[in-house]
Protein backbone atom coordinates (compact mmCIF):
# COMPACT_ATOMS: atom_id res chain seq x y z
CA UNK A 1 0.00 0.00 0.00
CA UNK A 2 1.49 3.32 -1.06
CA UNK A 3 -0.12 5.44 1.68
CA UNK A 4 1.09 3.10 4.40
CA UNK A 5 2.55 5.27 7.14
CA UNK A 6 4.80 4.37 10.01
CA UNK A 7 3.10 4.93 13.36
CA UNK A 8 4.84 4.68 16.70
CA UNK A 9 3.12 4.65 20.08
CA UNK A 10 5.54 5.81 22.76
CA UNK A 11 4.65 4.47 26.22
CA UNK A 12 6.47 6.04 29.14
CA UNK A 13 4.10 5.64 32.10
CA UNK A 14 3.68 2.84 34.63
CA UNK A 15 0.33 1.02 34.54
CA UNK A 16 -2.54 1.61 37.04
CA UNK A 17 -1.15 4.76 38.72
CA UNK A 18 -2.38 6.75 35.75
CA UNK A 19 -4.71 5.88 32.87
CA UNK A 20 -2.11 6.42 30.09
CA UNK A 21 -1.10 2.77 29.65
CA UNK A 22 -4.66 1.51 29.23
CA UNK A 23 -5.61 4.44 26.96
CA UNK A 24 -2.62 3.76 24.74
CA UNK A 25 -3.49 0.08 24.44
CA UNK A 26 -7.08 0.88 23.51
CA UNK A 27 -6.01 3.39 20.86
CA UNK A 28 -3.58 0.82 19.44
CA UNK A 29 -6.36 -1.77 19.15
CA UNK A 30 -8.71 0.70 17.50
CA UNK A 31 -6.18 2.06 15.02
CA UNK A 32 -5.03 -1.48 14.14
CA UNK A 33 -8.14 -1.58 11.94
CA UNK A 34 -6.53 0.99 9.60
CA UNK A 35 -3.81 -1.35 8.42
CA UNK A 36 -0.75 0.82 9.00
CA UNK A 37 2.80 0.00 10.02
CA UNK A 38 2.49 0.18 13.81
CA UNK A 39 5.29 0.01 16.38
CA UNK A 40 4.95 0.11 20.15
CA UNK A 41 7.86 1.55 22.09
CA UNK A 42 8.23 1.11 25.84
CA UNK A 43 10.54 3.65 27.47
CA UNK A 44 11.23 4.71 31.05
CA UNK A 45 8.43 3.51 33.41
CA UNK A 46 6.52 2.31 30.34
CA UNK A 47 8.51 -0.94 30.51
CA UNK A 48 6.57 -1.80 33.67
CA UNK A 49 3.42 -2.15 31.53
CA UNK A 50 4.67 -5.47 30.20
CA UNK A 51 5.59 -7.05 33.54
CA UNK A 52 4.35 -10.63 33.93
CA UNK A 53 2.32 -11.82 36.91
CA UNK A 54 0.09 -8.83 37.64
CA UNK A 55 -2.61 -9.57 40.24
CA UNK A 56 -5.04 -6.68 40.40
CA UNK A 57 -7.79 -8.15 42.59
CA UNK A 58 -6.48 -6.25 45.61
CA UNK A 59 -6.82 -2.85 43.90
CA UNK A 60 -10.15 -3.78 42.26
CA UNK A 61 -8.92 -2.81 38.82
CA UNK A 62 -9.00 -4.81 35.61
CA UNK A 63 -5.68 -6.48 34.79
CA UNK A 64 -5.25 -5.48 31.15
CA UNK A 65 -1.81 -7.01 30.68
CA UNK A 66 -3.13 -10.22 28.99
CA UNK A 67 -4.39 -7.97 26.19
CA UNK A 68 -0.81 -7.30 25.06
CA UNK A 69 -0.76 -10.96 24.02
CA UNK A 70 -3.73 -10.34 21.70
CA UNK A 71 -1.83 -7.66 19.75
CA UNK A 72 -0.50 -10.35 17.44
CA UNK A 73 -4.08 -11.12 16.33
CA UNK A 74 -4.41 -7.43 15.48
CA UNK A 75 -1.24 -7.65 13.34
CA UNK A 76 0.67 -5.45 15.78
CA UNK A 77 3.91 -7.35 16.09
CA UNK A 78 6.59 -4.70 16.59
CA UNK A 79 7.14 -4.22 20.30
CA UNK A 80 10.32 -2.48 21.40
CA UNK A 81 11.68 -2.10 24.92
CA UNK A 82 14.42 0.35 25.86
CA UNK A 83 17.34 -1.60 27.30
CA UNK A 84 18.56 1.08 29.71
CA UNK A 85 15.05 1.59 31.14
CA UNK A 86 14.57 -2.15 31.55
CA UNK A 87 17.86 -2.60 33.35
CA UNK A 88 17.37 0.42 35.63
CA UNK A 89 14.21 -1.29 36.87
CA UNK A 90 15.85 -4.63 37.60
CA UNK A 91 13.97 -6.33 34.75
CA UNK A 92 15.04 -8.57 31.91
CA UNK A 93 13.34 -9.99 28.80
CA UNK A 94 11.96 -12.99 30.71
CA UNK A 95 9.93 -10.65 32.92
CA UNK A 96 7.64 -9.61 30.05
CA UNK A 97 4.24 -11.05 29.22
CA UNK A 98 4.99 -10.89 25.46
CA UNK A 99 8.00 -11.28 23.23
CA UNK A 100 9.74 -7.95 22.62
CA UNK A 101 12.78 -6.58 20.84
CA UNK A 102 15.17 -4.87 23.22
CA UNK A 103 16.84 -1.77 21.79
CA UNK A 104 19.47 0.53 23.22
CA UNK A 105 18.40 4.11 23.87
CA UNK A 106 20.34 5.22 20.78
CA UNK A 107 18.66 2.58 18.57
CA UNK A 108 15.27 3.59 19.98
CA UNK A 109 15.96 7.23 19.14
CA UNK A 110 16.86 6.32 15.61
CA UNK A 111 13.72 4.20 15.16
CA UNK A 112 11.61 7.06 16.52
CA UNK A 113 13.22 9.43 14.05
CA UNK A 114 12.21 7.18 11.14
CA UNK A 115 8.47 7.37 11.94
CA UNK A 116 5.84 9.38 10.07
CA UNK A 117 3.61 9.77 13.11
CA UNK A 118 4.55 9.46 16.79
CA UNK A 119 1.84 9.25 19.45
CA UNK A 120 2.90 9.83 23.02
CA UNK A 121 1.37 8.27 26.12
CA UNK B 1 5.01 11.61 61.17
CA UNK B 2 3.69 9.56 58.24
CA UNK B 3 4.78 10.46 54.72
CA UNK B 4 2.73 8.97 51.88
CA UNK B 5 4.21 8.92 48.37
CA UNK B 6 2.44 7.71 45.21
CA UNK B 7 4.83 8.64 42.36
CA UNK B 8 7.35 6.37 40.65
CA UNK B 9 10.87 7.16 41.93
CA UNK B 10 12.43 6.99 38.45
CA UNK B 11 9.98 9.39 36.81
CA UNK B 12 9.37 11.91 39.54
CA UNK B 13 11.58 13.50 42.19
CA UNK B 14 8.80 13.28 44.77
CA UNK B 15 10.11 10.35 46.79
CA UNK B 16 13.61 11.77 46.79
CA UNK B 17 12.29 15.13 48.04
CA UNK B 18 10.35 13.34 50.73
CA UNK B 19 13.36 11.34 51.90
CA UNK B 20 15.57 14.46 51.85
CA UNK B 21 13.05 16.49 53.83
CA UNK B 22 11.73 14.19 56.52
CA UNK B 23 13.22 14.00 59.99
CA UNK B 24 14.68 10.74 61.31
CA UNK B 25 12.38 8.17 62.86
CA UNK B 26 9.34 8.83 60.69
CA UNK B 27 7.26 6.43 58.62
CA UNK B 28 7.20 6.39 54.81
CA UNK B 29 4.37 4.60 53.05
CA UNK B 30 4.80 3.80 49.36
CA UNK B 31 1.52 3.42 47.45
CA UNK B 32 0.41 3.29 43.78
CA UNK B 33 3.35 3.95 41.41
CA UNK B 34 5.72 4.63 44.33
CA UNK B 35 5.73 0.90 45.13
CA UNK B 36 8.33 0.47 42.36
CA UNK B 37 10.82 2.03 44.77
CA UNK B 38 10.44 -1.03 47.00
CA UNK B 39 11.54 -3.55 44.35
CA UNK B 40 14.90 -5.28 44.37
CA UNK B 41 17.16 -4.43 41.44
CA UNK B 42 15.71 -0.99 40.72
CA UNK B 43 18.06 1.96 40.21
CA UNK B 44 16.47 3.59 43.26
CA UNK B 45 17.36 0.66 45.53
CA UNK B 46 20.49 2.22 47.04
CA UNK B 47 18.70 5.47 47.89
CA UNK B 48 15.85 3.67 49.58
CA UNK B 49 18.21 1.34 51.44
CA UNK B 50 20.11 4.37 52.74
CA UNK B 51 16.86 5.94 53.96
CA UNK B 52 15.87 2.75 55.74
CA UNK B 53 18.70 3.33 58.19
CA UNK B 54 16.90 6.36 59.65
CA UNK B 55 13.20 5.78 59.00
CA UNK B 56 10.73 2.95 58.54
CA UNK B 57 9.59 2.24 55.00
CA UNK B 58 6.28 0.50 54.30
CA UNK B 59 4.73 -0.61 51.02
CA UNK B 60 1.09 -1.22 50.19
CA UNK B 61 1.12 -4.84 48.99
CA UNK B 62 -2.09 -4.78 46.86
CA UNK B 63 -0.41 -2.08 44.73
CA UNK B 64 2.84 -4.04 44.45
CA UNK B 65 1.01 -7.26 43.54
CA UNK B 66 -1.12 -5.47 40.95
CA UNK B 67 2.12 -4.47 39.20
CA UNK B 68 3.38 -8.04 39.08
CA UNK B 69 6.15 -7.39 41.61
CA UNK B 70 4.80 -8.96 44.79
CA UNK B 71 7.74 -11.37 44.75
CA UNK B 72 10.43 -8.68 44.38
CA UNK B 73 9.94 -6.88 47.67
CA UNK B 74 13.18 -5.25 48.79
CA UNK B 75 14.52 -6.64 52.08
CA UNK B 76 13.83 -4.35 55.03
CA UNK B 77 10.64 -2.82 53.61
CA UNK B 78 7.58 -3.65 55.66
CA UNK B 79 4.57 -4.92 53.67
CA UNK B 80 1.16 -3.60 54.71
CA UNK B 81 -2.43 -4.20 53.56
CA UNK B 82 -5.25 -1.64 53.64
CA UNK B 83 -5.82 -2.24 57.37
CA UNK B 84 -2.10 -1.60 57.93
CA UNK B 85 -2.39 1.64 55.93
CA UNK B 86 -5.17 2.79 58.26
CA UNK B 87 -3.19 1.72 61.33
CA UNK B 88 -0.24 3.88 60.19
CA UNK B 89 -2.44 6.94 59.80
CA UNK B 90 -3.82 6.34 63.30
CA UNK B 91 -0.50 5.66 65.05
CA UNK B 92 1.17 8.80 63.65
CA UNK B 93 0.30 12.21 65.05
CA UNK B 94 0.20 13.76 61.59
CA UNK B 95 0.55 12.87 57.93
CA UNK B 96 1.79 14.38 54.68
CA UNK B 97 0.70 13.14 51.24
CA UNK B 98 3.40 14.13 48.76
CA UNK B 99 1.52 15.05 45.58
CA UNK C 1 -29.35 2.12 34.55
CA UNK C 2 -31.33 -0.29 32.43
CA UNK C 3 -31.87 -3.90 33.37
CA UNK C 4 -33.36 -7.13 32.07
CA UNK C 5 -35.43 -9.67 33.95
CA UNK C 6 -34.62 -13.35 33.38
CA UNK C 7 -35.98 -16.25 35.41
CA UNK C 8 -37.11 -13.94 38.19
CA UNK C 9 -33.69 -12.32 38.55
CA UNK C 10 -32.74 -8.81 37.48
CA UNK C 11 -29.54 -8.14 35.49
CA UNK C 12 -28.09 -4.69 35.06
CA UNK C 13 -27.33 -3.64 31.46
CA UNK C 14 -26.05 -0.50 29.78
CA UNK C 15 -28.33 1.57 27.57
CA UNK C 16 -27.54 -0.64 24.55
CA UNK C 17 -28.37 -3.85 26.38
CA UNK C 18 -24.86 -5.13 27.18
CA UNK C 19 -24.51 -6.81 30.57
CA UNK C 20 -22.76 -4.60 33.12
CA UNK C 21 -21.47 -7.40 35.37
CA UNK C 22 -19.69 -9.95 33.21
CA UNK C 23 -19.70 -12.49 36.02
CA UNK C 24 -23.52 -12.66 36.07
CA UNK C 25 -23.75 -14.19 32.60
CA UNK C 26 -25.32 -17.62 32.15
CA UNK C 27 -26.90 -19.61 29.32
CA UNK C 28 -30.40 -18.48 30.26
CA UNK C 29 -29.39 -14.84 30.02
CA UNK C 30 -27.73 -15.55 26.67
CA UNK C 31 -30.94 -17.09 25.33
CA UNK C 32 -32.92 -14.09 26.54
CA UNK C 33 -30.61 -11.54 24.93
CA UNK C 34 -30.58 -13.60 21.72
CA UNK C 35 -34.38 -13.41 21.59
CA UNK C 36 -34.28 -9.62 21.93
CA UNK C 37 -31.92 -9.66 18.94
CA UNK C 38 -34.33 -11.97 17.04
CA UNK C 39 -31.80 -14.78 17.00
CA UNK C 40 -32.75 -18.41 17.54
CA UNK C 41 -29.71 -19.99 19.20
CA UNK C 42 -28.32 -23.14 17.54
CA UNK C 43 -25.18 -25.19 18.18
CA UNK C 44 -23.41 -23.05 15.58
CA UNK C 45 -24.34 -19.90 17.49
CA UNK C 46 -23.16 -21.41 20.75
CA UNK C 47 -19.86 -22.37 19.19
CA UNK C 48 -19.17 -18.71 18.40
CA UNK C 49 -20.43 -17.53 21.80
CA UNK C 50 -18.21 -20.01 23.63
CA UNK C 51 -15.26 -19.05 21.46
CA UNK C 52 -15.78 -15.37 22.33
CA UNK C 53 -15.97 -16.12 26.03
CA UNK C 54 -12.76 -18.14 25.90
CA UNK C 55 -11.06 -15.36 23.96
CA UNK C 56 -12.14 -12.81 26.55
CA UNK C 57 -11.02 -15.05 29.37
CA UNK C 58 -7.56 -15.29 27.88
CA UNK C 59 -7.01 -11.74 26.56
CA UNK C 60 -9.48 -9.59 28.53
CA UNK C 61 -10.96 -8.07 25.37
CA UNK C 62 -13.75 -8.83 22.96
CA UNK C 63 -11.97 -9.04 19.59
CA UNK C 64 -12.79 -6.81 16.63
CA UNK C 65 -14.78 -8.57 13.90
CA UNK C 66 -11.79 -8.96 11.60
CA UNK C 67 -9.74 -10.46 14.42
CA UNK C 68 -12.62 -12.72 15.48
CA UNK C 69 -13.07 -13.96 11.91
CA UNK C 70 -9.39 -14.80 11.58
CA UNK C 71 -9.19 -16.44 15.00
CA UNK C 72 -12.28 -18.57 14.38
CA UNK C 73 -10.83 -19.67 11.05
CA UNK C 74 -7.69 -20.76 12.84
CA UNK C 75 -9.56 -22.71 15.51
CA UNK C 76 -12.74 -23.98 13.84
CA UNK C 77 -11.73 -24.11 10.19
CA UNK C 78 -11.88 -21.88 7.13
CA UNK C 79 -15.52 -22.72 6.38
CA UNK C 80 -16.43 -20.92 9.62
CA UNK C 81 -13.74 -18.25 9.65
CA UNK C 82 -15.38 -16.01 7.07
CA UNK C 83 -17.78 -13.07 7.13
CA UNK C 84 -20.52 -14.86 5.19
CA UNK C 85 -20.82 -17.64 7.78
CA UNK C 86 -20.59 -15.33 10.80
CA UNK C 87 -22.98 -12.70 9.45
CA UNK C 88 -25.32 -15.57 8.55
CA UNK C 89 -25.48 -16.42 12.26
CA UNK C 90 -25.46 -12.84 13.53
CA UNK C 91 -26.96 -10.60 10.81
CA UNK C 92 -26.30 -7.32 12.65
CA UNK C 93 -22.65 -8.11 13.12
CA UNK C 94 -20.86 -10.97 14.83
CA UNK C 95 -18.92 -8.47 16.93
CA UNK C 96 -21.84 -6.47 18.23
CA UNK C 97 -24.54 -9.12 18.50
CA UNK C 98 -22.47 -12.12 19.52
CA UNK C 99 -20.61 -10.13 22.17
CA UNK C 100 -23.89 -8.94 23.61
CA UNK C 101 -25.25 -12.49 23.80
CA UNK C 102 -21.94 -13.70 25.25
CA UNK C 103 -22.25 -11.13 28.05
CA UNK C 104 -19.11 -9.28 26.95
CA UNK C 105 -18.48 -5.58 26.36
CA UNK C 106 -18.66 -4.17 22.85
CA UNK C 107 -15.59 -5.24 20.84
CA UNK C 108 -12.46 -3.17 21.27
CA UNK C 109 -11.48 -1.74 17.92
CA UNK C 110 -15.02 -1.88 16.63
CA UNK C 111 -15.33 1.35 14.58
Amino acid sequence: MSDNKKFMFVNRKAPYGTIYALESLEVVLITAAFDQDVSLAFLDDGVYQLKKGMQTKGIETKNFSPTYRALEDYDVEKLYVEKEAMEARGLNEDDFIVGVTVLSRAEMGKLMDEQDVVLSF
Amino acid sequence: MLHIVNKSPLTSGTLESCLNTMVDGGDVLLIEDAVYAATAGSAFESKLSAAMGRCKVHVLMPDLEARGLGDRLLAGVSPVDYAGFVALTVSNKNCQSWL
Amino acid sequence: MASIEVGGKSYETDEEGYLVNLGEWNAEVADYIAKTESIEMTDQHWEVINFLREYFDEYQIAPAVRVLTKAIGKKLGAEKGNSEYLYGLFPYGPGKQACKIAGLPKPTGCV
